[in-house]
């Protein structure tokens, strides 16, 4: 059993928050560089150019790279010896507070979905927790925007909709989120669970690394041919017509029941914030 | 071609920019969303004073971060234009001349665009750090219990934008895309179906 400090929680959170929303991370850069060398318009090589530079400036002057600094997302995995002493969960929302307010990020949270007061410090986050073998917990934190995340979409295909079905209604969830999402996108799938463990692969799936594809070739071949048919539609960044739609197709699958093919669709923008760290 | 523009803008300026015109803009431009545009709705429809004069003005779909101690402003990117879609014609009735945004409009939003004379730019969506370097003065005029969401005056200097919708009702969300798959000679059974 290994006795954990939660402060090293606060600590990991808060430094995430900061540096995820200042520092594009370098497979999203790397990303966007092979972009913009694929492009021949003028509209869509300015267009990713600026977000190249806006990249650049933010973490040369410590600044968001995007102002919708999102909702915090904390997805936990702690290892089955660990003891908390104290509240991991406080000391994440601890976190996120220290984080938003001394980095001058924006507070995007409100404390009811109805009648909308905003929070002021950008809590609650949004918390995933797991449970690994071992005796590390691993941190993986987002700031979600949510221009492209009100372009999601969920639905419960039938078994016999078959891949075809599946395919159809991402490109379809693709198209939809059009330029609204930011593009270009990056677009999280979940196949199977059920209503709700759907919605949280895709999710999960943002948090992969945009240059790692699914491990089993079969949904790896599916995440290609995906890709190149967002791409085909000609969205292009901010939707004004190019190649770039999408950055990445990421997809992860769960068990299923025999009478169902839920499927969701978690869309992410080209200011993907994510970061890692194991404790 | 990249252009120069100042605010305010008037109907002959607003009539002569094009769908995939680059704009320089610089001037003064208001900023307001979801929360503002329902005010400034509600105050025209009262027939009530508007904080800003609306006559050739340009309005930023904006809720800035928050600026650094000795900075202008903070991030300040577009937000996503179509949730002020159903309070824009009115404004555009009154002499709203430009807005500045991200993402597609809808058909009313278009045709009062053509009617009075207007136009619509696209700024980079989640370059905010860049825009901000844009930005030379930045003051709340109104609305200040709003937050972000407070209505600001700012001046900007050769603010970069894209014309995504003109006056001849022009709409470059459609014409970008369809291009691009001619150019490439794409139908559309290569990008799963109809788009639309
Ligand atoms: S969709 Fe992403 S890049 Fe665009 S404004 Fe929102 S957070 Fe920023």
């Amino acid at each position: 059993m290994r006795e954990f400090d939660v402060q090293l929680l606060t600590d990991a959170v808060r430094r995430m928050a900061a540096q995820s929303n200042q520092i594009l991370s370098p497979d999203v850069y790397a990303g966007l560089v092979r972009a913009r060398e694929s492009e021949d318009g003028l509209t869509a090589q300015s267009i990713l150019d600026d977000i190249l530079r806006n990249a650049d400036l933010a973490a040369g002057k410590a600044m968001p790279i995007c102002q919708d600094t999102g909702m915090a997302l904390v997805f936990l995995q702690v290892g089955r010896d660990i003891h908390f002493q104290g509240d991991p969960y406080e000391a994440i929302q601890e976190g996120v507070r220290q984080a938003y307010e001394e980095n001058y990020l924006r507070k995007s949270i409100v404390k009811d979905p109805l009648r909308r007061i905003n929070t002021g410090d950008n809590t609650p986050a949004m918390i995933y927790t797991e449970l690994i073998a071992g005796n590390q917990v691993k941190v993986s934190f987002a700031a979600k925007g949510f221009g492209s995340e009100n372009m999601s979409q969920l639905a419960m295909l039938k078994p016999a909709d078959g891949v075809e079905g599946v395919k159809r209604f991402i490109l379809k969830a693709a198209r939809e989120a059009g330029p609204n999402a930011c593009p270009p996108i990056v677009i999280g799938v979940g196949i199977g669970g059920n209503f709700d463990k759907s919605a949280l692969l895709a999710k999960q799936a943002l948090m992969r690394p945009l240059d790692v594809r699914n491990c089993d070739p079969f949904y790896a071949a599916l995440e290609d041919e995906l890709l190149e048919q967002v791409n085909n539609s000609g969205i292009g960044p901010m939707g004004l017509g190019g190649r770039t739609s999408a950055l990445a197709v990421s997809i992860e699958v769960l068990p299923t029941h025999i009478a169902g093919l839920p499927v969701a669709v978690n869309i992410n923008c080209h200011a993907t914030r994510h970061a890692e760290e194991v404790l | 071609m990249i252009k120069k523009v100042n605010t305010p803008l008037n109907e002959e300026s607003a009539r002569s920019l094009r769908i995939g015109d680059r704009v320089l803009l610089s001037g003064t431009v208001y900023t307001a969303r979801d929360a503002g545009h329902e005010r400034l709705y509600n105050a025209l429809l009262r027939g009530e004073d508007l904080p800003f004069p609306l006559q050739g003005a340009v309005i930023f779909y904006v809720g800035p971060s928050p600026a650094k101690p000795g900075s202008v402003i903070g991030s300040a990117g577009p937000t996503t234009s179509y949730r002020m879609d159903s309070y824009t014609p009115m404004l555009l009735e009154h002499g709203l001349k430009g807005m500045i945004g991200k993402g597609q409009r809808n058909e009313e939003v278009k045709a009062a665009i053509k009617e009075f004379g207007a136009v619509y730019f696209a700024a980079v969506g989640g370059a905010g750090a860049l825009l901000a370097e844009r930005i030379t003065d930045a003051k709340i005029i109104a609305f200040e219990d709003l937050g972000t969401e407070a209505l600001r005056q700012l001046e900007v200097v050769d603010f970069p934008l894209i014309v995504a919708g003109d006056a001849e009702g022009r709409d470059l969300y459609i014409e970008g895309p369809e291009e691009y798959r001619a150019q490439h000679e794409i139908d559309a059974d290569n990008y799963g179906g109809q788009l639309q």
